[in-house]
């Protein structure tokens, strides 16, 4: 079993006790919920009669159903309605704060904890979303539940778990140009595979990961549930404590930054820490990656040919073959001249303001390809904001891309952003499973946002590295 | 906290006919797809289930065992490598819970598939892929048979014969001892949680 890691001090921080089952029973430091998987948990709090134990803790958003162009109420989709009004009640019973789109605070929920500075290192945080391990890039364990277990947490704000093993992924070297921390994440699943995590928490470390960002350590933690586990995490340093001091929490308290650095900086895995298993990636060989099947892990270096279903693990061939024939792509061959119909740039995994920036880099000055019908949905309304203002809007835009409102829109197709029949689309989301962009037909090509970008513009999958200079007019 | 009845039943073994559903790493999007789940109550999720493959697009019934009359009374799903992968959607265990399905018997299941179905009462029991090629060629071909699945000695017997099978320990107590209720388990402990909420640094 591990030792020291922050995981195991983020743990016996917030164990509460261990239950007859032989789980442990945890504080839930944040608790987010969305429009989608929340109503049925409230509906068996009713039935039972049980209150809310705490809403100061708990937050919510609006993102997966919310219309991303007419956002006036009521919605024009009735299901989609319903919804926001069950969860609208929901929140006010129970006095809950809600970010709703009149606040100007609305976004993905994965966006918006980060925005608002309630994600915080060393905190234990869970929502009804697989994708919630991304608050691990701030030093938080954040995991996915589901609907029983937001029951619980609203009844207890506890949650039974039992404690996995942690593996560290030891990425060195520095990211080439057109690569980014997408592709690391994809390049980790590709070689772990989709279930390789499964039973593990993963630990991001190395100086290729330290380099990052916090919105690209973001899109790596996002994506270790692709991995398999269920949650993913950054040791917090100065790149996070600088993120926590600019948010509202601590721009408001101000003392409050002083008060919990030390404890941040205690929950830090330990040098001498020791972990079930170790896994290195040396980040300078990677190039961009693309997918080429209906699994995040069935992904290939831009330039690499897709694999024969026979060349790989017997276990692996069948499911492999039958995406191959979904996406319809030939072994031997690479991804790059790929036809693409549409382009999507958003999602919790890439649509904060740095991935915007490297997108409209590629644009700037370079036309939509006019078979292809291209958008941009922020992943929150302030990262739109600030986007608007700065003038991505305008260069995505004038491009000839589609400037939306923010939400989870094609990420999964559950408004009316959606695949048509078998359109195939660069997207800069999480999962290419069939059916996941809205049509069963449909077919997802994953990859990072400047990889998205020069999609749009050849109209095909292309290697942003390649792209010819633009011509000056 | 409120308190409330706690009773939550005892699941140690499950005897009933079996459907199989063939084929590794089955996401929840294909259990249910995505836009079945803009719902506010789980009912009436199960004719949702594994639409895509039950149904073209015109809503014709396709070849899946599901669309069977004679695997229409199975509640115990046989399943091959990484079901349930995918998203996290507790409307997947409940979409076939509600088409019948009460336990499931598989190479593999993905974690949080899993921990759902507990959640439900729904043992996620796992073989071998030999084991499991076995009994789902049986269930093909004997859709009325049997199958007992004993939890607590971790067994499956079919025709005639018991096979050994896997039950995680924790799910296994779980079941058997009928505390998978854990929202209950946990009320129980209201003290210990003011206290360590108390102890919390960012609670201070
Ligand atoms: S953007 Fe996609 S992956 Fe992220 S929360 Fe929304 S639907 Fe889930």
């Amino acid at each position: 079993m591990s030792q020291g890691t922050l995981y195991d001090k983020v743990w016996d921080e917030h164990k509460v006790t261990q239950l007859p089952n032989g789980q442990d029973q945890l504080f839930v430091g944040l608790h987010l919920i969305h429009e989608v998987t929340s109503p049925q948990a409230f509906g068996m709090l009713r039935e039972r009669d049980i209150e809310v134990a705490r809403p100061d803790l708990t937050h919510a958003t609006v993102d997966h159903i919310v219309p991303t162009s007419d956002q006036s109420r009521p919605y024009s989709d009735d299901a989609a309605e319903e919804m926001m009004s069950e969860l609208e009640q929901n929140v006010r019973e129970a006095n809950i704060e809600f970010s709703d789109p009149s606040t100007g605070d609305q976004g993905i929920v994965h966006v918006i904890g980060p925005e608002q500075g309630i994600t915080q290192p060393g905190k234990t945080i869970v929502c009804g979303d697989s994708h919630t391990s991304t608050h691990g890039a701030f030093g938080a364990l954040a995991f996915g539940i589901g609907t029983s277990q937001i029951r619980d947490v609203l009844a207890t704000q506890c949650i039974a778990m039992e404690k996995q093993k942690v593996r560290k992924i030891q990425v060195d070297g520095e990211l080439g140009a057109g690569v980014e921390a997408k592709d690391i994440i994809l390049e980790i699943i590709r070689r772990l595979g989709t279930d390789g995590g499964v039973g593990y928490v993963y630990e991001y470390a190395g100086e290729a990961i330290e380099n990052l960002d916090m919105e690209g350590r973001m899109s790596i933690c996002n994506m270790s549930i692709e991995g398999g586990a269920r949650a993913g995490y950054v040791n917090p340093d100065e790149t996070t404590y600088e993120w926590m001091k600019e948010t509202d929490y601590f721009q408001e308290n101000p003392e409050k930054f002083d008060e919990l650095k030390p404890y941040w900086e205690s929950i830090r895995s330990d040098e001498d820490a020791e972990y079930d298993d170790v896994v290195h990636i040396d980040a300078s060989e990677l190039e961009p990656v693309v997918t080429w099947g209906t699994t995040p892990g069935q992904g290939i270096g831009i330039t690499e040919p897709i694999p024969h279903p026979e060349d790989l693990p017997e276990d692996k061939q069948e499911t492999a073959r039958r995406a191959q024939e979904h996406m319809r792509v030939e072994p031997g061959e690479t991804m790059a001249g790929y036809d693409i119909d549409v382009v999507f740039l958003g999602s919790c995994t890439n649509a904060r303001l740095p991935d915007l920036r490297r997108a409209a880099a590629i644009v700037e000055g370079r036309d939509v390809d006019d078979s292809v019908r291209a958008m941009v949905v922020p992943g929150s309304q302030r990262v739109q904001e600030a986007a608007e203002e700065e003038g991505l809007a305008d260069v995505f835009r004038e491009a000839g891309f589609e400037w939306r409102n923010a939400g989870c829109s094609m990420c999964l197709g559950m408004n009316e952003d959606q695949l048509e029949g078998d359109e195939a689309s660069a997207s800069s989301s999480n999962r290419n499973f069939v059916g996941r962009q809205g049509s069963k037909d449909g077919r997802t090509v994953l990859m990072n946002p400047q990889m998205v970008a020069a999609a749009a513009i050849t109209g095909e999958v292309t290697d942003v590295r390649e792209l010819p200079e633009v011509t000056p007019v | 906290m409120s308190d409330f009845d706690a009773d939550i039943p005892e699941v140690r073994a499950v005897s009933e006919t079996g459907v199989p559903i063939r084929g590794n790493d089955i996401d929840t999007d294909q259990i249910i797809p995505a836009r079945f789940m803009k719902v506010v109550t789980f009912d009436g999720l199960g004719q949702f289930a594994f639409f895509d493959v039950r149904y073209d697009d015109d809503d014709n019934q396709k070849a899946h065992p599901m669309n069977e009359e004679r695997f229409n009374e199975a509640n115990v799903m046989v399943v091959n490598d990484n079901f349930g992968c995918g998203s996290s959607r507790e409307h997947a265990p409940q979409a076939l819970m509600r088409w019948g399905i009460d336990a499931f018997i598989g190479e593999s299941f993905a974690e949080i598939f899993a921990g759902n179905c507990l959640a439900l009462g729904m043992p996620t029991v796992t073989a071998d892929s030999e084991t499991i090629a076995d009994l789902q060629d049986w269930v093909e071909a004997n859709p009325d048979g049997d199958i007992d699945i004993d939890v607590e000695n971790e067994t499956v017997t079919y025709g005639g014969q018991t096979v050994d099978v896997d039950v995680d320990d924790a799910q296994r107590q779980a079941l058997v001892e009928g505390i998978w209720d854990t929202t209950a388990l946990m009320s129980a402990n209201s003290g210990e949680i003011s206290a360590t909420a108390a102890s919390l640094p960012y609670l201070k």
